[in-house]
């Protein structure tokens, strides 16, 4: 087990620097920085000052090699527009995803888990097909227009929650969150709500479909015909075996919020890293952009490597010793 | 629970015929059937139905934009729907937007599936080097912002739909790669694949015939996801042409007039949408029941 | 029968709505911005939003009215002593926000300052650059000398924020943090997050109008709807740039205000006037015409015939907007009376292209952006069919901005019709036509934003000129020959409509609505 998690430390290495080398080139692809910062009034001048300023001068080549030689340092590069150490203006807004990222994310295997095993341990009933319905709601209504109905209702109309922005912080344990206010609830539930539906939408569909499977296998028989009690078969025994694709699946969903939940950060203008690496890609601001991207490719290794070391723990039949199979 | 009827003779009962009867059991499912071939129909026959050509510019005219439903157009049709805020017909771009969002859709999808599938099983059944490899490209790709992939590719490609596509399919591969994954490597440790090598089968035999099958019903919820997921490209200002919508971009460009009374620029492509992505899901279900070895009684 | 678990849910959400949310005091205001200000560092970044931060913070020398007429600010008045010397008189008696008095020596620290900023993506190194020596007279009068006349000098010092002489050289991130945040404005630096909001905490020892508000902050919501929604739920008492779909609906709600002005934004149609072959200028079959048409001023006034700008404004913009002739709506200065919006002409707009030699028409692509202008895709998809049916077959492609502000400039002016942009910092024509119209010359600083390329010797000799012109009368009508040359004659560019900024506060709050579009707290006041 160690020389796997090392190995896959190691190979993150390699990853963080194919990423940066795709991020660095894409973005000069894209477009020049300077159109997008430049007051149109500024003379050529002005723009000549400016280009050199921010190191655009050199030929992309030379830009990526200083952006490596300070990275090995430590430093991933200033912010063009904000002036600030990329890193700082990243973590400044972490916080506020995490928070929103764990809500949503708790919110959906909390609403979701249950639902979906009622719903697949009794497929036919009223209840099942409900859950079932509701459940493809979820996902087929875009998450930016769900959002605004959210809003629309339970702000404008109900006047019973705020309809933007992240509310007040406290600290509990040496960690400032705003999960701890009241305020800070309210400012979050709107939103946790509206990421969450797709995801809650995803697990009961995939707890459901483990369910019926894993009902109808011998195993069950077996365990009831021994003279276990049901519970202990569904919680015990079921349980685990559905819990691989949903293990995937969270695993994905929690890094693929934490890095885009773009869409829900823009309606709700919350300041989470969502909204700044859009901000950044419409910016051209590229040092932000590199440094984002390969935090979060690192996020997601990491994430992976915790859902794969989570895979032999459920079910030992898994192997991963990464040797011939 | 199905029974076959006395008088059908069991053995003239094909496997095609067996699918077909087990897929009809369920009501729900062929109303989703039933619907989803209408929209099907309605996507396919679009140049036929439509009083207008909404993705012909020389046809619009923006004095008649923001009709509500049932006025009478310059031209001398009715919209039906009402028209949106160029001129068009919203009855005309829901069909043609339906072509292009099931289009894109169907397409990107497939793209995604056979080199996340491909990727997924090769790293399950090969593991080691392989694996790594494949791994942690997947890794990269899932970190990668659908937006910056389309602006990219805008950027050096141009504009287009096969372009949009190209980004949808280069964002979604990781997602099924890991999932396929994930199911095969719990799989591939089966008593049943053991078997297979036992008996010497080639490795192409037992991924695609053996393996392939029994991860496909998780990949099946998470692909009919994809549909929707370009109606959020749109709205972020990245998508296709705008001059040809898909629904995806009538919503997001009716989004504005949501809070303004013109709801039928929003809300009439909102609900084509809902219909065709909860039909197809409708339909995906009960093929995923069906198919599934493991649910047969 | 309630059950026990709606009951537990009925609780909680009164729980919720209940709950002491922070009370909101009547002297606090929170205003709703589109884009948020990226430092608090007001020689940083010569961007709307950061101007619009420094204005509340920091006083410039000059400051410039809801119409951009200049008032005085930390200059008391001015006048031109000769053509290369300006004379201020400072204000007296003002202090900044630390309590230490405010002289001619913050004035030169700040002059030094601006040039030397780090990193700075877009500064004001030009704003000063005409100034080479400044004298100090009777210890509060500044005697300014130029290197070469310079009329505007006034105009662009309003730009120019006046810091304590302790910040001449104090890093962006000093003021981020608030440390050097010490201006002499209306209001002083509370907090600054990001991308996400600015607040400021009222000047009480302030030289001018002691603003109503005891707390301000400028919450950043980017997303229209969610801006619009959260004016109506009362979390924020105004929002700004209301986007034109919204104003009906809001005009009839009653606990909504609606405070709009014509901005000093145009928005243009610029055309590729130097090669012979244009990418997107191609014959009906789509091959590429050897001769552009563009070039040929006929076609450009045959274009501006055929827009039925009555039309856009109308139905694009729901009457938001003006139809445009030129380069800053009536009342500026510089603006000619004689350039008015061409009129819909269909007819004329055919026989002008059938005199050009293209009574069968060509084709022609239509490039702009799609996330930049209110409207700017819809007004594209409008001015499409208008094209055609004068025989421009026309096809329309929309880019983010990110790809299309560099590829429709230097070096490489990838497209042939481009629409743009233009808001007027100093609220006359002359950087307009400086920037727009001017054959681009780098050492003369010239044509910088002028995209087509467009040349007109006459119009550079009229506008060096009235470049160097201190007296306000000649300058003025040096302004109206050159722009009537280059948009009335030549067409050179073909200007669309003004754009209309548009406030919305709650009942109970108004806003002086200003033409450059800044949202100030200063100026908005409890009442109706």
């Amino acid at each position: 087990m160690t020389v796997f998690v090392i190995r896959r430390l190691m190979q993150s290495g390699l990853v963080l620097f194919v990423m940066s080398l795709i991020v660095f080139f894409g973005v000069y692809a894209i477009g020049d920085p300077i159109e997008i910062f430049i007051s149109p009034e500024a003379d050529q001048i002005e723009r000549e000052r400016a280009k050199a300023a921010l190191g655009l001068d050199r030929p992309v080549w030379a830009q990526y090699f200083a952006f490596l030689g300070a990275a090995f340092q430590g430093d991933l590069g200033r912010s063009f527009v904000f002036n600030m150490p990329a890193i700082t203006l990243i973590l400044q807004r972490m916080p506020a995803t995490l928070e929103l990222a764990v809500s949503a994310l708790l919110l959906g295997i909390v609403v979701g888990l249950p639902l979906g095993m009622y719903a697949g341990y009794r497929p036919n009933s009223a209840g099942a097909k409900a859950i079932l319905a509701g459940s493809i709601l979820g996902f087929s209504l875009p998450t930016f227009w769900v959002g605004l109905m959210l809003i629309m209702v339970f702000a404008v109309n109900l006047g019973w929650l705020p309809s933007t922005g992240r509310g007040q912080t406290a600290t509990y344990l040496g960690i400032t969150s705003s999960l701890f206010t009241v305020d800070g609830l309210r400012h979050l539930a709107m939103p946790a709500l509206n990421l969450a539906l797709f995801k809650i939408s995803l697990i009961i569909r995939l707890a459901r479909a483990g369910m019926r499977e894993n009902m109808l296998m011998d195993y069950v028989r077996f365990a009831r015909a021994k003279g276990l009690p049901m519970r202990r078969v569904v919680f015990v025994h079921v349980f685990k075996n559905i819990l691989i694709p949903i293990v995937t699946v969270i695993g994905l969903e929690l890094g693929s919020t934490i890095a885009f939940a773009v869409v829900t950060e823009s309606i709700f203008a919350w300041p989470g890293m969502g909204k700044l690496i859009i901000d950044s890609i419409q910016r051209l601001d590229r040092p932000v952009i590199v440094a984002y991207l390969c935090i979060i490719v690192f996020m997601f290794i990491v994430i992976n490597l915790v859902v794969d070391i989570l895979y032999s723990v459920l079910d030992p039949r898994v192997r991963l010793s990464e040797a011939k199979g | 629970m199905s029974m076959a009827p006395a008088t059908r003779d069991p053995g003239v009962q094909t496997p095609l015929r067996r699918f077909v009867a087990d897929f009809a059991e369920s009501h729900v499912a062929m109303a989703g059937l039933a619907v989803f071939a209408l929209v099907l129909g309605a996507a396919l026959l679009a140049p036929l139905l439509s009083p207008q050509n909404p993705y012909d510019l020389n046809q619009l005219d923006i004095m008649d934009g923001r009709q509500p439903p049932m006025t009478k157009s310059m031209e001398g049709f009715v919209f039906w729907l009402g028209s949106d805020d160029q001129g068009r017909d919203m009855l005309s771009a829901i069909f043609y937007g339906l072509r292009t969002s099931l289009g894109v859709g169907a397409m990107s999808a497939v793209g995604a599936l056979a080199i996340g599938m491909a990727a997924g099983l090769l790293a399950a059944y090969f593991g080691g080097r392989v694996e790594s490899v494949v791994m942690r490209i997947v890794d990269i790709q899932l970190s990668f912002p659908s937006i910056l992939v389309a602006l990219i590719l805008l950027a050096v490609l141009g504009q287009g739909t096969w372009k949009i596509i190209l980004a949808l399919i280069c964002v979604q591969w990781a997602y099924y790669a890991r999932t396929v994954r994930g199911t095969a490597l719990v799989e591939r440790r089966k008593e049943y694949i053991e078997a297979a090598r036992c008996l010497a089968l080639g490795h192409r035999r037992i991924v695609f015939r053996h393996l392939l099958p029994n991860c496909l019903p998780p990949l099946i919820v998470v692909v009919t996801v994809q549909v929707a997921q370009e109606a959020t490209l749109s709205f972020l200002g990245i998508g296709l042409p705008i001059t040809e919508p898909s629904l995806g971009l009538l919503i997001a460009n009716g989004f504005e007039y949501l809070l303004s009374g013109k709801y039928w620029i929003s809300f009439f492509p909102g609900v084509a949408l809902l219909v065709t992505i909860v039909s197809i899901n409708l339909v995906g279900d009960q093929l995923r029941d069906v198919l599934n070895p493991r649910l047969q009684k | 029968m309630v059950s026990r678990g709606s009951r537990a849910l009925l609780a909680f959400a009164l729980v919720l709505g209940i709950a002491a949310a922070p009370a909101a005091r009547a002297q606090d205001l929170v205003i709703g911005v589109q884009s948020g200000a990226t430092s608090i560092d007001p020689h940083f970044h010569a961007l709307a939003p950061n101007a619009a931060v420094r204005d509340h913070l920091f006083d410039r020398l000059v400051h410039q009215d809801e119409k951009q007429r200049l008032v005085p600010g930390l200059a008391t008045a001015w006048r031109s002593i000769d053509d290369l010397t300006w004379e201020f008189t400072l204000r007296r008696g003002v202090k900044f926000h630390d309590g230490s008095e405010f002289g001619p020596e913050d004035v030169i620290a700040s002059f030094k300052r601006v040039p030397w900023v780090p990193n700075s993506p877009s500064s004001y190194a030009a704003f000063v650059r005409p100034v080479v020596d400044i004298a100090v007279v009777d210890g509060h009068v500044l005697r300014m000398r130029t290197s070469a006349p310079a009329p505007l000098l006034p105009t662009m010092l309003s730009a120019v924020a006046i810091v304590n002489r302790k910040a001449v050289e104090a890093p962006t991130a000093d003021f981020n943090s608030g440390k050097s945040a010490i201006g002499t404005g209306p209001f002083r630096f509370a907090e600054f997050v990001p991308n996400d909001r600015v607040v400021l905490a009222r000047n009480d020892a302030y030289w001018g109008d002691k603003p109503a508000w005891q707390k301000v902050t400028l919450k950043l919501i980017s997303n229209n709807a969610a801006r619009t929604a959260a004016l109506l739920a009362g979390d924020v008492q105004m929002i700004e740039a209301v986007p034109s779909a919204d104003v009906p609906r809001l005009r009839s709600n009653p606990q909504v205000a609606l405070h709009r002005i014509t901005s000093n934004r145009v928005i243009y149609l610029s055309f590729d006037q130097v090669r012979d072959q244009s990418p997107f200028v191609t014959d009906k079959a789509g091959a590429l015409l050897p001769n552009n048409p563009l070039k040929d001023v006929r076609v450009r006034r045959a274009i501006s015939k055929a827009i039925n700008r009555a039309a856009i404004v109308d139905r694009v913009f729901d009457g938001d907007a003006l139809p445009a002739g030129g380069l800053l709506p009536e009342g500026n200065f510089g603006v000619s009376p004689n350039l008015r919006p061409d009129a819909l002409d269909q007819e004329g707009a055919r026989a002008l292209l059938a005199a050009a030699g293209y009574q069968n028409g060509f084709a022609i692509t239509l490039h702009g952006p799609n996330d930049r202008y209110p409207n700017d895709e819809r007004v594209l998809q409008a001015i499409g069919p208008m094209l055609s049916r004068v025989g421009i077959d026309t096809k329309v492609v929309t880019l983010p901005w990110a790809t299309y502000a560099s590829q429709a400039s230097a070096p490489g002016y990838a497209f042939s019709v481009t629409l743009f942009g233009w808001g007027s910092n100093t609220g006359e024509t002359s950087d307009s036509l400086r920037s727009l119209l001017a054959t681009p010359s780098r050492e003369k600083g010239m044509g910088a934003s002028n995209r087509g390329r467009y040349g007109n010797p006459r119009v550079d000799e009229l506008l060096e000129k009235a470049l160097a012109t201190v007296n306000d009368a000649e300058r003025e009508k040096l302004l109206f020959q050159a722009s009537e040359l280059a948009i009335g004659t030549d067409a050179g560019i073909v200007p669309l409509y003004y754009q209309v900024n548009t406030w919305a506060t709650r009942k109970g709050v108004t806003y002086s609505a200003r033409q450059d579009e800044y949202s100030l707290a200063q100026f908005v006041r409890p009442g109706n």
